[in-house]
């Protein structure tokens, strides 16, 4: 029994002319909180993607659970969140957190636990029967994000979650991430905001479809002689750009 | 169980959107009831004719409710049909009618011609009835000099025989007396019997309709096709348009990023909107016939199946067409395209006279087949098994057009 949620090799892909995605290599163990950072157009959301199976990738192999993607089975142990909300705007939160409960398998005696639960990680309660279409940006985010974590799955993919949503709700968000890492869960997140980077176990850094840099927070630091994730993003930046230039 | 959450989830979906609910059940009686009324009574039209120099026989048997007569001077029929707004123009030189219509409007044409051919005809009768009535007055004179003849000799014979009785009588012969009143008897009952079979026999007809009656209309033969077209276009729209919807704001990826199978998300939209189409077609068929008084010659359970099976086929060729539109509005683009011309093929005009290519594009389209089988039900009472090919082809175009769709998301995931 590998403990790697994920292991992702040598992943290439191109749309057009564009290399999107170009020899990326990633492993994910259990208990993990990966973070992906990287300019917006990285290639952060095909990567995801590709790792779900969703998007077919040019070369290169992905593993989830041990089960090479894509595979439609492994789907039931993957809560995903997209990065665009995608709900069903004349159904109650309620009725849409049931609808993916029914399709991630959830038996129906555990399906009202589980919706409280995770209505309840995102403080969404009193709201639960309220119609989507009434729901501000910030509530459809958290919605989202309660819908990735109804069947309590060991591996969340969680495509910038965070965004919209107010800095005290982020701090309990990222609390109970950290508590379901420490369950054994691991977690595959991108995000654009720097002190949820700090938070990661482990970084990597994107751009132009290229890892530029990978470690644990403070070791990249050290790698770039830094004192913030932020000053590695810029310095790797200026470094890529140059090494370009270069050429 | 999968397929089931959507298909809750598409019922759930469609009760809510009250539009559009009331757009696939009201829509098509309100449409229905249009047309009834529209189709129902055509005779009122009124066509008028100017006439010139007209023989008075010819004009009385031309003026029907249908055409109205104008007298004038003038034989230009062209300026005079100008001038007054006319529909037709007849004149007569000699025994020669000449009409020229005006075909503004191609209606009232046909109203004038009928009039004309149908009023020629009843003169030509007229004339020959008269000159059969004189032949008949003559023949009857005859008949009737005939009779008298007859009269005259039997009454001879009676006179001579009474006479006869009377001697016999006087004599006391009581048996020539006895059979000379038997000869009397039979001379006088064959003058009343030759009058009884002069009478002549006539006929009367009696008229039965197995579909409609004597008036029926426009509505009611093709009925049976538009109840197929409004099932077929409304499932068509609204699968289309709401499978484009979930591609558009990101739930139908959304949704394959959970172990459902391609198969599962199709078939849920097949049971959920196909339920829609049911009770779609419950509603527009009961309501023609309760409210039209529309008669329905064979099984209403045919007219439901056909139905069905039609709104299965537009369900999957909305969701298929529903693949090339990046929006709602590509999506009614393809209506013109896709779905309009198949009315062309459901009867209004019949196919066996349409050019050969003509017939090969009609037989590519579903609602030929779906229409050919409801008005055979509807009209002729035809069983399942005359339906049967037609009902196995709308079968086949579902499985196909199912097939294309299962294998279409793959774009969104490749398993
Ligand atoms: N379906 C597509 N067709 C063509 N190009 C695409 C498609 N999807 C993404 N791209 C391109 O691939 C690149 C990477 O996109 P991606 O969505 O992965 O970026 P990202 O890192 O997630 O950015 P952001 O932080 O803004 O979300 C972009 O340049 C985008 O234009
Ligand atoms: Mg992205």
């Amino acid at each position: 029994m590998a403990t790697d949620y994920v292991i992702a090799k040598q992943v290439s892909k191109h749309f057009g002319h564009q290399q999107v995605l170009n020899q990326i290599d990633l492993t994910l163990p259990a208990g993990m909180i990966y973070g992906l950072i990287g300019p917006s157009g990285a290639g952060k959301t095909t990567l995801i993607k590709s790792i779900l199976g969703m998007e077919a990738v040019d070369s290169g192999t992905v593993k989830v659970m041990d089960t090479v993607m894509p595979n439609r089975a492994v789907m039931a142990q993957v809560g995903y969140m997209a990065q665009s909300d995608a709900l069903y705007e004349t159904l109650t939160a309620r009725e849409n957190l049931t609808l993916f409960g029914q399709l991630m398998s959830v038996p129906k005696i555990k399906l009202a636990q589980m919706i409280d639960y995770a209505a309840g990680l995102v403080d969404l309660t009193s709201q639960l029967d309220k119609r989507v279409s009434g729901y501000s940006g910030g509530m459809k985010r958290r919605l989202s994000l309660a819908i990735a974590l109804i069947q309590d799955p060991q591996l969340l993919i969680l495509d910038e979650p965070t965004v919209g949503i107010d800095p005290e709700l982020r701090q309990q968000i990222w609390t109970e991430l950290n508590k379901l890492k420490d369950t054994g869960k691991s977690m595959l997140v991108t995000t654009h905001v720097m002190d949820e980077a700090e938070r990661c176990d482990y970084l990597m850094l994107i751009r132009h479809g290229i890892a530029l840099a990978e470690g644990t927070p403070a070791a990249l630091k050290q790698q770039y002689a830094v004192d913030t994730i932020e000053q590695v993003f810029l310095k790797a930046g200026r470094m890529q750009d140059a090494n370009d230039g270069n050429r | 169980m999968r397929t089931m959450a959507i298909v809750r989830r598409v019922f759930k979906q469609m009760l809510r959107d009250k539009r559009t609910l009331a757009l696939m059940f009201l829509a098509p009686l309100l449409i229905m009831t249009l047309m009834y009324f529209l189709f129902q009574n055509n005779t009122t039209q009124v066509a008028s004719l100017g006439v010139h120099h007209v023989d008075q026989s010819v004009v009385n048997v031309i003026d029907t409710k249908n055409v109205t007569i104008h007298h004038y001077d003038s034989s230009q029929a062209r300026k005079m049909i100008k001038q007054h707004d006319l529909d037709g123009y007849l004149t007569q030189k000699n025994g020669q009618l000449t009409i020229t219509y005006s075909n503004s409007n191609p209606t009232n044409t046909s109203l004038i011609k009928a009039s004309l051919q149908s009023g020629l005809v009843k003169l030509k009768m007229k004339t020959l009835v008269t000159v059969t009535k004189k032949q008949r007055a003559a023949l009857e004179s005859q008949q009737a000099a005939l009779k008298k003849l007859t009269a005259a000799q039997t009454q001879a014979t009676v006179t001579k025989l009474k006479t006869a009785i009377a001697q016999a009588q006087a004599r006391g012969d009581q048996a020539t007396a006895e059979k000379l009143q038997k000869q009397l008897k039979q001379a006088t009952a064959t003058t009343s019997s030759s009058t009884q079979s002069a009478k002549a026999t006539s006929y009367t007809t009696k008229s039965h309709y197995i579909y409609g009656s004597s008036d029926s209309t426009f509505f009611e033969s093709f009925l049976p096709a538009f109840l197929g077209f409004f099932v077929f276009f409304f499932v068509f729209l609204i699968s289309g348009v709401s499978l484009l919807n979930e591609r558009t704001t990101g739930t139908l990826s959304r949704l394959l990023a959970t172990p459902i199978r391609r198969s599962e998300i199709i078939m849920g939209y097949l049971i959920g909107y196909g339920g829609f189409a049911i009770i779609q077609t419950v509603l527009t068929v009961v309501f023609t016939i309760t409210v039209f008084k529309i008669h329905l010659v064979g099984s209403i359970w045919l007219v439901f199946l056909t139905n069905l099976l039609l709104a299965l086929v537009a369900l999957t060729l909305g969701i298929f067409i529903s693949t090339f539109a990046n929006s709602e509005f590509q999506m009614i683009q393809f209506i013109p395209l896709i779905v309009v011309p198949q009315i062309f093929f459901a009867g209004l005009v019949p196919v066996d006279g349409m050019a050969s290519w003509l017939q090969a594009i009609a037989h590519i389209m579903p609602l030929y087949y779906g229409a050919n089988a409801l008005t055979a039900v509807v009209t002729k009472g035809a069983g399942l098994g005359d339906i049967g090919v037609n009902l196995l082809i709308l079968v086949g175009f579902m499985v196909v057009l199912t097939m294309l769709n299962i294998v279409g998301m793959k774009r969104y995931r490749k398993v």
